[in-house]
Formats: structure tokens, sequence, C-alpha cells
């Protein structure tokens, strides 16, 4: 089933070769700029592990800090983020997605004590999956600004998260339940489960985005949206999915948190979709859509919680630095970003 | 696409229920349940009632303000609230120069936090919503360590006036929102400002050609915006007694987007409703005390918030298709 | 998926038409975008399709590749009724469409674009990006590309890029292939390249649909024309049968027999190379891929027609001296006093205008009132410490609502509300309570209606005889036949002669735009 087109049959078309040669020279600072914002995140990572390590030892690279401390706290957000990678990459956003974090768990513990742990993670899974469904139809049938949907969503599934706890007066604690304990805080190999599920979440995610059929069309939707559909390609489906996928994700970050804490708390998850959607601009990803990688999102979300470690070795910084620090790589990032399109446009 | 004849003149009267509600939609709403509740909530209709109304509404009206202007130029201000922590944090600082120095001083900021967002959105270019966040993310942060995460009770009787003081009854809090509404009025209905900002959100290439200061007006504009964040912050530091930079303007962002887009801002620029945004955050008031006076929760209120913002941008989005 | 051989699908036997649409209609609102319009297309045959801006091209297209539905007539594909819902059905069924926006995701690699959508995958269902990669290079190669597939396409040239869009539209087993403006951003081999690949699509069978304004092109490749005019068919036949002044006649509506020959201007004219000194003096504006060595010059109650076919860069040369297209090289002098760098507002300021082509998207803010789209530009004047004055803005309003005729509710009515003659208006309003001294039309009188035309060319006269200078974009000739005192025509981005007073008409014109290349050096004036 190889293509063999009209042109191959007619034998290769005759004239001169056309090489890229016109825009060559101008482009190859571009293409240093675009290196830096593509693999960025991931130099810092190593930049910041390195500093890390010198400047703290073995306090800092022990697996009781790495593993157990980093890794295990920023397994949640990594979840958060392959979702919002996903929707921001077709140039969409999903501010709902610490709401629906917050709902998933509160709805997994209450489910859990009563009906066991099956039931219970998949009314979690199964509300966060309709809230996403309707943000993705909003979006892509009536054609709502995902900033306004997910706003409006996120207010909703936050109040279903205070709605089922009484308002949050109610502690609503996790069925005791031995397999589900282990979701939250088992370890396999030393590795703790949460991480073990970030990680295979990653795996799942770069492979649809970079190796499917769906994939591609996540980008060419954010490339540009009209010749998406002009070229047949399947843009309310896809639109519609990521929304549900990213639902679904914070959905099982929810699950996960409650059976770490034991608890589902309504104000878990607060300000999450901030630093989702800073992990993934920082990763690389452009808010405009139709760029973006997994393996840079992961850096992202692994640049942020180590800069939090770091700032907490080191004791006599303020904590709330950490808010700082963020806020400054992002700004750098997008910054780079913008210099990167400026150029471009300039002929 | 094509302009071979001419279109027919099309006049179309907003006529019928949907284009009354479309319009006026906001302002129903806020009549119906106001008469709702003195009809049926106890003591709904005392002085002390209705002043809590107001008082609580204030400053999510000024924030709202400047929100509204910022969307007129199709942009977002995600940073209002980090702003506010800003302001608040800032105060404790400089009270003992005196009152206003600390508050000029929170102003100043402010402004400043404003003039950096125009910077990065209107000549780097950003997307406000990224440039925005940015200082959303690092400026409370930035408020926390000036404070050292810690809440500063402040004992001024100046300030405290400010956030308690009446003059005939009415909360002085109150009295500085009316002048700050009548204020960002004129500056829409009267000022070159004014004009040329709904100009760049309805048209921005039109309004390039037409030469208007398309750079300028949007520094102006996200200053204001911030200017009247950190008015907020200072108001509402003063109601508190406290600097408290963790927890001040939380979510403002949010709340005043709602208010905004409730009140008929279309996110999509080119208009701007001052009164609108106003009633848009006395909704979001009323919502809130009508279900709690009804032994209704808030989580109830977030669920109607949701509600009510998916109504109003189908409503808009429904006349932009009709058209 | 994709089958190997070349024959017709189906029952195999031979059709004698690829596809062809029968009396289509296609309507917006109250605007007829297409009436009663037919095309054909047989195997191997290669098909212009011409016509100026709103005649119909973009539309007729849309609805042979499924993205709008006719309202009356049929579409046949080999031989069949087809109905085509989406843009889906129409690639499916072979009918595969080369855009004129090059609508491709550029952040995704060459490859990736090559195969959006059909990508070549394992046996797990995962796309094979190593014979995706291997696969696009093969096929790069046979359109004479040699880059690296898995280059992302924005770091590729222009023509790079355009020749994945071709290769993308081909690769399929294509009975149908349509072209929209396939050259607009290749250089000459690259065009070289690209009419290789039509003939080797023509050799096997497959109908080639080209949309072209460039005339070489057309008569280089095409063995048959459809010329649209206003929505309709006004021409159809092979190319051999027609010659480029009647192909130019047939798009701008003027066949050669029917030309009035140097009928007077209604205009007494202004010798355009008097002693007076130029008020505006434009210089060898030039910006790669698109203006070359542009100079012009308007002298005071001059009118100065700009002519040249769609893609002859009328309205980037104004643009350019309006400073709102910036260029590599060029000079703009207002009364002998230099613009640098040329900007909007350092133009409106100097007392130029420009009334730019596309009302909608580059003039009117439609959602906000008569009154406030006429006093945009004028605001600063109409205002004291940045408060406007309203009184002086509703004289202002009044006195052009009044000398314009422009009829409305009231000044409150939004303009969005407003007909399209009437929207004109308003901007002419815009640009004339500035007071300028010389105004930039371009098209001022498209898609409006026959009173509002005369209207607003009486105007242009009655402003040229109060000494303002007029620089005029139109694509009737009969506008610049009677109302140009010099008319500049441009194709290419370049000067392709002028025509002085008592030399202007429309055949004069026509001889230019046809000729270019054989008698530019003759026609100059």
């Amino acid at each position: 089933m190889t293509d063999r087109t009209a042109v191959a049959a007619a034998g290769s078309v005759p004239g001169p070769p056309i090489h890229d040669d016109a825009d060559r020279r101008a482009d190859r600072r571009d293409r240093a700029v675009a290196l830096v914002r593509r693999s960025g995140a991931v130099v810092m990572l190593a930049v910041t592990l390195v500093a890390g390590t010198a400047g703290f030892g073995l306090n800092f690279v022990h697996p009781n800090n790495l593993l157990y401390t980093v890794a295990a706290g920023s397994a949640f957000l990594a979840l958060v983020a392959i979702g919002m990678t996903f929707v921001i990459i077709t140039g969409g956003i999903d501010l709902s997605v610490g709401a629906v974090l917050a709902m998933s768990a509160v709805i997994a513990a209450w489910a859990s004590a009563q009906w066991g742990g099956i039931v219970g993670i998949s009314f979690a899974l199964g509300a966060a999956g309709l809230v996403g469904l309707g943000q993705g139809v909003l979006i892509s049938m009536f054609r709502l600004p995902p900033f306004i949907v997910t706003l409006a969503g996120m207010q909703f599934a936050r109040g279903i998260a205070f709605k089922v706890t009484d308002e949050g007066n109610q502690t609503v604690l996790i069925g005791d339940i031995g397999w589900l304990r282990w979701l939250g805080r088992g370890t396999v190999l030393g590795i703790p489960v949460p991480v073990l599920i970030a990680l295979i979440a990653f795996a799942i995610g770069s492979l649809v985005l970079a190796r499917t059929r769906t994939g591609q069309v996540v980008f060419a939707i954010g490339g540009s949206p009209d010749a998406a559909s002009l070229m047949g390609l399947p843009v309310r489906r896809v639109t519609t999915s990521v929304y549900v996928w990213s639902a679904l994700l914070a959905g099982m970050a929810g699950v996960l948190i409650a059976a770490r804490s034991s608890t589902g708390e309504p104000t878990a998850g607060y300000g999450m979709e901030l630093q989702a959607i800073a992990a993934v601009v920082i990763g690389g990803a452009l808010l405009t859509g139709g760029a973006g990688k997994m393996s840079g999102t992961l850096a992202g979300v692994a640049l942020l919680a180590v800069i939090q470690n770091l700032i907490n070795q080191v004791g006599t910084l303020s904590q709330y630095f950490q808010d700082v620090v963020s806020g400054g790589f992002l700004l750098g990032v997008v910054l780079l970003q913008a210099g990167l399109a400026r150029r471009r446009r300039s002929p | 696409m094509t302009t071979l004849t001419a279109p027919p003149e099309t006049t179309r009267r907003r006529s019928g229920l949907m284009g009354q509600l479309r319009e006026r939609g906001v302002y129903l709403a806020v009549a119906a349940l106001f008469v709702f509740n003195l009809v049926f909530t106890a003591n709904f209709a005392t002085p002390d009632t209705l002043r809590l109304q107001l008082i609580q509404a204030v400053p999510i009206i000024i924030v709202a303000l400047g929100m509204a202007l910022v969307i007129g130029t199709e942009g977002i201000d995600l940073s209002v609230g980090a702003i506010m922590a800003l302001a608040a944090a800032v105060i404790p600082l400089y009270l003992g120069y005196g009152v206003l120095p600390a508050i000029g001083m929170a102003l100043l900021v402010g402004i400043g936090v404003g003039l950096l967002n125009g910077l990065m959105v209107a000549v780097v270019g950003l997307q406000p919503i990224i440039a925005t966040l940015a200082v959303l993310v690092g400026g409370r942060g930035l408020a926390l360590v000036m404070a050292d995460g810690k809440l500063t009770e402040l004992f001024d009787p100046t300030l405290s006036a400010l956030g308690y003081g009446k003059v005939f009854g009415v909360p002085l809090a109150v009295l500085l929102t009316v002048v700050l509404v009548i204020m960002v009025g004129f500056v829409m209905r009267r000022t070159l400002l004014g004009r040329q900002l709904v100009a760049v959100g309805g048209n921005r290439k039109a309004s390039l050609l037409a030469g208007v200061p398309v750079r300028r007006t949007l520094f102006a504009v996200y200053a204001l915006s911030g200017l009247l964040a950190a008015i907020a912050g200072v108001v509402l530091t003063a109601r508190t007694g406290a600097a408290n930079p963790a927890y001040i303007g939380l979510e403002f962002e949010l709340f005043a987007i709602t208010a905004v887009v409730v009140g008929g801002t279309p996110l999509t620029g080119g208009r701007v409703r001052i009164l609108g945004t106003v009633m848009g955050a006395m909704l979001m008031q009323l919502v809130s005390t009508t279900l709690v006076s009804h032994n209704l929760m808030d989580s109830d209120r977030r669920i109607v918030t949701a509600l009510i913002i998916i109504g109003a941008v189908a409503l808009h989005q429904a006349r932009r298709r009709s058209s | 998926m994709v089958k190997s051989d070349l024959a017709p699908r189906g029952s195999g036997a031979k059709h004698d038409l690829a596809l062809e649409v029968r009396e289509v209609s296609k309507h917006f609102g109250g605007v007829t975008a297409l009436d009663n319009v037919s095309f054909s297309l047989a195997p191997g045959e290669v098909r212009a399709l011409i016509g100026e801006n709103g005649a119909g091209k973009s539309t007729l297209i849309k609805v042979m590749t499924g993205v709008y539905r006719p309202d009356a007539g049929e579409l046949r594909y080999l031989g069949e009724r087809v109905e085509l819902h989406t843009p889906r059905d129409a690639q499916d069924a072979g009918i595969s469409t080369i855009y004129q926006e090059i609508n491709l995701a550029p952040q995704m690699s060459a490859a990736r674009n090559l195969y959006l959508g059909r990508e070549p995958r394992t046996r797990l269902g995962l796309v094979d990006v190593r014979r995706m990669v291997s696969d696009a290079r093969e096929v790069l190669s046979q359109f004479g590309v040699y880059v690296d597939p898995r280059t992302s396409l924005r770091e590729l040239g222009m023509g790079v890029q355009q020749m994945v869009a071709v290769a993308r539209a081909v690769t399929t087993d294509a009975r149908v292939v349509i072209m929209d403006e396939p050259t607009s951003s290749l250089e000459p081999r690259e065009v070289d390249r690209l009419f290789a690949v039509i003939r080797a699509l023509r050799d096997s069978g497959v109908g080639v649909v080209y949309v072209s304004h460039k005339l070489d092109e057309v008569f280089a490749i095409c063995d048959s024309i459809t010329v649209l005019r206003d929505g309709k068919r006004v021409h159809d036949g092979p190319a051999a049968e027609l010659d480029r002044l009647g192909l130019v006649g047939h798009m701008l509506g003027r066949s050669p027999e029917e030309l009035r020959s140097a009928a007077p201007s209604r205009r007494t004219p202004v010798p355009h190379d008097s002693e007076v000194p130029a008020l505006l003096n434009v210089q060898g504006l030039h910006r790669r891929h698109v203006l070359h060595d542009v100079s012009l010059q308007v002298r005071s109650g001059e009118v100065v027609g700009l002519a040249g076919l769609l893609g002859s860069r009328r309205s980037e040369t104004v643009k350019a001296i309006f400073g709102a297209l910036p260029v590599e090289t060029g000079s703009v002098h207002i009364d002998g006093v230099e613009l640098a760098p040329v900007t909007p507002a350092r133009a409106l300021a100097a007392g130029l205008a420009l009334l730019p082509e596309d009302r909608k998207l580059e003039g009117i803010i439609p959602d906000q009132s008569i009154k406030e789209n006429i006093v945009l530009a004028a605001l600063p004047r109409l205002s004291r410490a940045g408060v406007v004055s309203d009184a002086r803005r509703d004289e202002l309003v009044e006195v052009f609502m009044r000398r314009l005729r422009i009829k409305a509710a009231s000044p409150n009515q939004k303009v969005r509300e407003l007909s399209g003659g009437n929207q004109q208006k308003v901007l002419l309003a815009r640009l004339l309570c500035l007071q300028p001294r010389v105004l930039l039309l371009d098209e001022p009188t498209r898609g409006i209606d026959v009173g509002a035309k005369e209207e607003v060319r009486a105007l242009i006269d009655e402003l040229a005889d109060a000494g303002l200078g007029v620089v005029l974009i139109s694509s009737e000739l009969e506008e610049l036949a009677d109302g140009a005192d010099h008319v500049v025509v441009l194709q290419d981005g370049r000067v392709a002669g002028e025509l002085s007073a008592g030399h202007i008409s429309e055949g004069e014109i026509m001889t230019i735009i046809a000729h270019h290349d054989d008698q530019q050096s003759q026609v100059g004036s």
C-alpha cells in the first residue's frame, strides 16, 4: 500500500531540484531559539538537578528526597498536566482540572466508603468524565470559548465537591480497603504507586500524541482548526475527547490523592490548573496551539517540583519564593517564544 | 466573503423576548432576585442587610471595572488577585510613614504591575492570558515573600475608617465605589481613551489604519486595571483590619471575569458595559445571599454561578450567530 | 487503502467527464455567490478557473470539495450524481484540493503534514513514523524537493511548504486535483517544477482545476478556460481559442469589440507632467516577493488610477504608501517632506488617508455606531485634555452624514446594520473629517449598489476639483477610464505601464495588462 502516485507512475518529475536554501540562513538562529524552547525545560531540569546535588549532596539525591518527596509529591500535578498538554496543543485551555480533581477525590472517598473501591473509583471517574464531556460538547459543538466554559466547569465541579462534603464540614474518609490505600501509599519495587501511575500515563500520553492518528489531529487542530476541518479531519470529535481525557486524568489524580490521604478534601487541587498550565508552557507548548511535547511537560512538572524542593532545602529562603521563581520561569519561556515568533514574522 | 451585490438593508430590531433577554438580562435578573428577596427573605429589607449586600460586592465591583476595560480590548487580566495581594503586602511596610504614603505606595505598585502587563501585551505581543498568568503565579508569591507569609494586623484609625466609616449611613467604601463607577463610566463615555479602547477591541486592524495609538491604549488599560485592583486591595485590607496577602483577592480574577461576562461585555472585545458589570457583580452577590438565606449552601452558589456563566455566554453566542 | 493502479474506480468504464457541476446556485443571505453555474472537467484535462474578486471562484471550489452544499443544481463525479456533505467525502471520493492559504499544520513536520489523517500504521495501529518519514522522503524527491521530512514545516521555505501541499493532494489516488492559486508563493523554478507535476498528472488521466490570476501560467499549462464574473459563468472554451486580450475582457466584463475607444473622460485632466511639484511622491517601494520598485506621483487636483488584475499588488502599494505594510526600500514624500519611517499615524498627520479594500476586516468597527465610526480617526482633534467634546463630534457627524447622504435610522445605529454603500460612505466620512490632502482609495465602489456607486464617483471628482490628490484603485476599467487623469498599471508588484490624460481608455489599460511582457516599452507614456 505504498502511494504509487500518478507522479511516480509518470516517472520522477524532470527539472532542477528544489532545496530549501532560500530561507535557510535566516532560519539558523531561529532554530537555535526553537531548540532552546523545545528542550529548555529539560536542560533547566538537568541544571537544577546538578546544582541541587552540588549544593546539598546526599540530602538532595537520597531516594527519601527525590523519590518519596519530589516525585511522589508531583505525581498528581503530572497527571493533570498530561491532560492539559492535549488541551493546550489543540489551542484550548482547561481551568476546571483542579476542581475536577477535588470533586473526584471527594466522590471516590464517599462512594468507596459506602459501596467499595470499585464503585468509588467508577463514580469518581464517571463524574469527572461527565464534566469533561459537557465542557467538550459546549466547546466543540456550540463553539463557546474554552476559557469561559471551563471557568464555569471549575465552579460547578468545586460546588459538587463541597456539596458532597456538606460544605466541607464533614470529613469524608475513604473506605477501609487495602488495595485502595495501596494505590495512594504503596510502592512497587520501591517506587511509589502514584509515581508509577503517572509514568504509565505519561508513556501512554506520549504514544498517543506522537504515534496515533488522533495525536496528529490534536496537533492539526491547534495549528489551524479551519484547515483541519477542510482536510476532512474529525475536529469536533477530537476536540471533545481532549476535554474528556483532561477531566479523566484530573479525576484519576483526585482518586489517588484521596487514597493517599485517606480523605476526600473539597479544597484539594486548589490552583492546580494554573500550575499545570505553567508546567505545560514551560515545557515548550504554545498557548496558541499546534506545538508541545509530552516530555517537555514532564520536565516542566519536575522542574517546578525540584525548585520547590531546593527552596525548602535552603531553609533560609521563604517558601513563597517558589511561586516567584515559577512566575519568572513562565515569563522567561513565553518571552523566548515571543522572540521566536517575532523573528519569524519579519520579512 | 463575496461582496458582489449589496446585502439588503438589515435593520434588524432587537425585539422579542430573546432579544430583550440578551440586552437586559442581567438587569432583569438582579431586579427579579431583589423582589424575590424582599418578599420571601426575612430581614432582607433592613438597612443593615442592604448595606451588607453592597459592602460585600464592593471589592469585586472595583476589580471588575478594570477587568471590563481590559476585556473591552479583547484582552484579559488574570493578575488582579495577585495585585490585590501585593497592595496588601505593601501597606504595612509603609504604614510607618503615614497612612497616605502607604496607600499611595500600594496604588503605585498596582499601576507598576499593570504597566508590566501592558508592556508584555502591547510591546512584546504576548497573549494577555499568558502574560498575566505569569504575574498571577509570581505576584502573590512576591507579596508573600514581602510579608514573610504572615498576616499583619493593622491598627490605623484612618484605614479602618475607610473600611467601616459611614457618611449619612452610607459606608465610605460604597461611596468610593460609586465615585469609581462614575469615573470609569466617564472614561468610557467621554474620553479619548474610552473611545479608542473599544475601537481597538472591536477591530484592531481598522484602528491601526485609523491612526489609533493601539499600544498606548493597551498600556493605559492594563495600568488602569492594575490601579483599580490595588484600590480594591486597599479597601479590603482596611475592612479586614489586617494585611493578609495569602488570602486577599484569591480567585478575584475569576469573580471579576464572571461579573463582566454576566454583565453583557463580550469576551471578544469591542464593547464595554460598565453598569452591566456592576449589575453582574451584584447578581452574584444576590444569588449568594438568596441561596444562603434559604438554607442553600455555598456549593449551590458555585453550581448556580456555573450555570449563569454558561447561560450568559450562550446568549451572547446566539446573538453573534444570528447576525 | 490506496489503490496502486491508475484506472478510474467504479465499473472501470471510461467516463467522459471526471467532474461535472450542473447549473449550481449558491446564496449567502441576500448575496448570490453562484448563479446557475456549470463547470466540467474531463480526465486528463487541465482547466483554468478564472475570475476577479467576488467572481465566485472560491464558492465554486468549496461546492466541488464538500465544504458548501449548493442551493440548486447538482454535482456529478465520474458520471454519477454525488452528494458531498463534508470535505472528507470529497477526499474519499478522490477529489483533492490545494487551498490558497497553505493550510497545513505549520508546527508539524513535513512528513506528518504529508500524511495527516492517513498515516501509515504498524500492526499495533500506531503511526509507523520510520516508514512515514522514508515514504515522505521518496514522495518529496519525486517532486524535486530534497529536505529532511522531519523538519517542521514552518522552518521550511514557502516554496517547499507549497510543494508539500501539492504532494499531499496528489499522493492520494485522486481523480480530480483542484489547485487554488498554487504558485502565489513559488519562485519561477518552483513553478516549472509544479508544471511538470501537473503535466504528469494530466498524462496519467487526472483532471486538474487550475485557479490563477497569472495569465502567463494559464496559457502555459491549461487546455481550457472557464471564466466567472459576478457569480455567473461568462466564458467556457479551449485555451487555444482565446487570446490574452479576450481573456482579460471576459474577466473585467468588457469584450474587445464593445470597447469604447478613448472616450472623453468626464474630468478635465490635470497635466501629469506639469511643472507643479507633486503633492504625493512615492519612489522605489520594494518588498521582497511583493513590491518591486513602484513609483508614482500625484499632484493637487489629480486622480491617479491604479489598474491591474487580482494579485497585481495594488492594495499592497497603497498600504505601503500609508505605512501599513513595511517595505525594505523606498520613500514617500508629501509636499516635498519625507515621511520616515512611514506609520499610519504619521501618514494621517501629514494629510494622507487610506480607504482600505476590505471594508469589514480593516474598515468598519461593526458593533459601534455610525457616529463613533465616523469620528474614530478625528477623535484626538475633537478632544481637549483627553475629553471628547460631544457637541463638536455630533456637529461633525451631522455635517458628513448630510454631505455624503448616509441613510440610516439615526447616527446611533450600528454600522453592521447598514448596507455596503452606506458603510462605505461612513468610512469615507471618517477620512474626510480629517481634512486630508491626499486620499488613497482602494476599491471605493466595490460591493455597493449602483446609486451609491455614482454618488461615490461624483464625490471623488468633487474632492479632486477642490484640490485633493487622489489615488484610485478600481477593478472596473470604466471607472478608471472615466474618472482618472493618469493611470498606473501594475502587474506582479511592478509598474507595467502608465497612461496619461488623453490616452486613457479601457482598451489601452487592457492592452497593457494583457501584453505587459512584450509591449511594455511601447505603451509607457
